[in-house]
């Protein structure tokens, strides 16, 4: 079912395209349902080992694969993922599929709707697999936050997937489906896509619609895809994109053919390199392959200069405040009343309240709940609050001057590779470091597209990460293409 | 921006929050909260007199305001929303008793 490049004690396996997959089942050569079936095969076989789904959706999948095989009998025209294998990371629900969202408050819950980035995609002709593990709540940098144990990097299965989408990210590296979609509120889909040696998109603020996004942080939030190539990736944006009346930060701008934007030469680009994500900190193997990144491009005929991003060094402090809050706000529904875990022994209300969510949340959650009540509370809301969103207007302002002189910046993804499990599960504050690269252009609302650029001496795969300004996904995607196709080493 | 947390902090935000902790798991908060903050202390450094705050970066302010019809729309299925409480009758949702005494 793919091209192998598989050795022992690795998972690896590159997902063929989704034109080539599209191709033969239109053309009659292959059928939707062995695809499906086959995937499942494949999940059944290597989920113990790497526990990337929490649920699968067979029935709901098979369904589907027989619409698009009949439809592909009959002759009609298919659309975009017509029978693609596409996994939903378990923030997004789906109508009747348990929704977790790697939490044990969730247990149970199956909501009665669906995400409109899940309804777009299957009325694109993609079959849904299942549900894909990722940190409680979205909240975590490496996957280890979820209630239902780690997911391991198919690359290293002794090495976290990143996160908080660090399942998306595995699932497309070990082809445990042909894409994914994931959720960045400071990093969670470019991080874990740059550790697991995948592609995944940052769409601009309000680019993919949030609804039936179970909320983390409201005005970080975003929804994009995984896939194993550029164009894969901006295949799916295209179809996930656009307006909905169900989410009010919706952008009502016209959504690009970003598969066929991304076609398009860099040449001609001019490029942004930003002093501050070279500075300490960085890994020296990871700067070594983002430079091979940055030359390729040259060479690609794109002009490359420095620019400087001096508020960068905010970024961590100011997203965390900002984030927090935003969460301790929306997790406040998660109550025992309405879906989900109620605890059993509670006299009253109050304390079902308390029981419910001490129960329920785990310990990463309850840190980031308490930091943002806190950073809310009387006294303190000038002070770190409103604080952070004036720092915040600073970031924004500051990537907006540049991109007026450049077309995308260029910046690692993550400042070191995939680490092992457990090797930052006790710092709360060196696993928010690693979200330095990421959290800034969450703040700012700008889009991006991490690509695989090269790899440490051991294997790990490092990431590009391609900043454009808000709407630009074309031109991050026109980058990130020139850098795939350098197979870059 | 640079206040110590103290237990008693830790405490009062729990309840703000209805979050109830162990003694393990407030001094374990407090250790956190209190390294996470000087962290955050950084952001003294940046001067932002003038600064308005930036509450979210889409250019959209006013959704609602716009002239739009106003027509009611089926909203999901009730049964279905019921059926998802921990308890309910069908109709409301049941919950432990309200009033403490």
């Amino acid at each position: 079912m793919a091209s192998e490049t598989k050795h022992a004690g690795n998972f690896v396996e590159k997902p063929r395209t989704i034109a080539a997959l599209r191709e033969e089942i239109a053309a009659g050569r292959a059928k939707a349902a062995d695809l499906a079936a086959g995937y499942y095969q494949r999940i059944e076989q290597i989920n113990p080992q790497l526990n990337v789904y929490l649920s699968l959706s067979k029935e709901r999948a098979l369904e589907q694969a027989q619409r698009v095989d009949a439809m592909a009998a009959k002759g009609d025209p298919l659309p975009a993922l017509a029978g693609i294998p596409v996994g939903i990371k378990d923030v997004l629900v789906m109508k009747g599929a348990p929704a977790t969202a790697g939490s044990k408050i969730l247990q149970g819950y199956h909501p009665p709707y669906d995400a409109t980035a899940v309804a777009r995609l299957e009325a694109a002709g993609a079959v849904l697999l299942g549900k894909i593990n990722c940190d409680e709540f979205a909240m975590g940098s490496s996957n280890e936050n979820s209630a239902y144990g780690p997911v391991r990097n198919p690359v290293d299965p002794e090495r976290v997937p990143g996160g908080s989408s660090g399942g998306s990210a595995a699932a497309v590296a070990a082809n445990m489906a042909v894409a994914t979609l994931g959720s960045d509120t400071g990093g969670s889909i470019r991080q874990p896509a740059s550790f697991c040696g995948v592609v995944g998109v940052l769409p601009t603020y309000g680019r993919v619609s949030r609804y039936g996004l179970i909320a983390f942080g409201s005005s970080l939030d975003r929804v994009g895809p995984f896939a194993a190539n550029v164009r894969d990736a901006a295949t799916l944006l295209h179809v996930i994109a656009g307006h909905d009346a169900k989410d009010a930060t919706s952008s009502p701008a016209p959504v690009e053919d970003y598969a066929a934007e991304s076609d398009k030469p860099a040449a001609g680009l001019r490029l942004g390199v930003p002093a501050e994500y070279f500075a300490e900190g960085l890994d020296p193997e990871v700067r070594a392959a983002i430079e091979k990144g940055i030359d390729a491009l040259k060479a690609a005929g794109c002009e490359v200069k420095p620019i400087s991003l001096p508020h960068t060094k905010y970024a961590v402090p100011t997203y965390y405040l900002i984030a927090t809050a935003e969460a301790s706000a929306n997790l406040a529904r998660f109550d025992g009343v309405r879906y989900g875990y109620r605890s059993p022994q509670s006299a009253t209300l109050s304390e079902m309240y308390r029981h419910s969510r001490d129960e329920g949340f785990g310990a990463e959650v309850k840190r980031r709940i308490l930091l943002g009540t806190y950073a809310l509370s009387a006294g303190y809301y000038d002070a770190y609050y409103r604080k952070a969103q004036q720092v915040r207007r600073l970031l924004a302002e500051e990537f907006l001057r540049a991109f007026a002189e450049v077309d995308a910046i260029l910046t690692p993804t993550s400042p070191v590779p995939a680490f092992k499990l457990g090797e930052k599960a006790d710092d709360p504050l060196a696993m928010y470091l690693a979200d330095i690269y990421t959290v800034t252009a969450s703040l700012a609302g700008i889009c991006g597209v991490t690509v695989p650029c090269g790899a440490t001496a051991s294997g790990l795969p490092v990431g590009m990460q391609v900043l454009a300004r808000p709407l630009g996904e074309s031109t991050a995607f026109r980058v990130a293409r020139a850098v795939e196709s350098a197979g870059i080493r | 921006m640079t206040a110590k947390v103290t237990v008693q902090d830790v405490e009062r935000v729990a309840e703000l929050a209805h979050l109830e902790l162990t003694p393990d798991e407030t001094g374990r908060m407090l250790k956190d909260l209190n390294a996470i903050l000087d962290y955050v202390a950084e952001l003294n450094q940046v001067d932002c007199a003038g600064v308005e705050p930036l509450a979210q970066v889409g250019e959209l302010s006013n959704v609602t305001g716009e002239p739009r019809p106003d027509h009611p729309e089926p909203s999901l299925d009730r049964a279905a929303v019921m059926a998802e409480a921990p308890e309910s009758n069908g109709a409301f949702f049941k919950v432990p008793k309200v009033i403490e005494r």
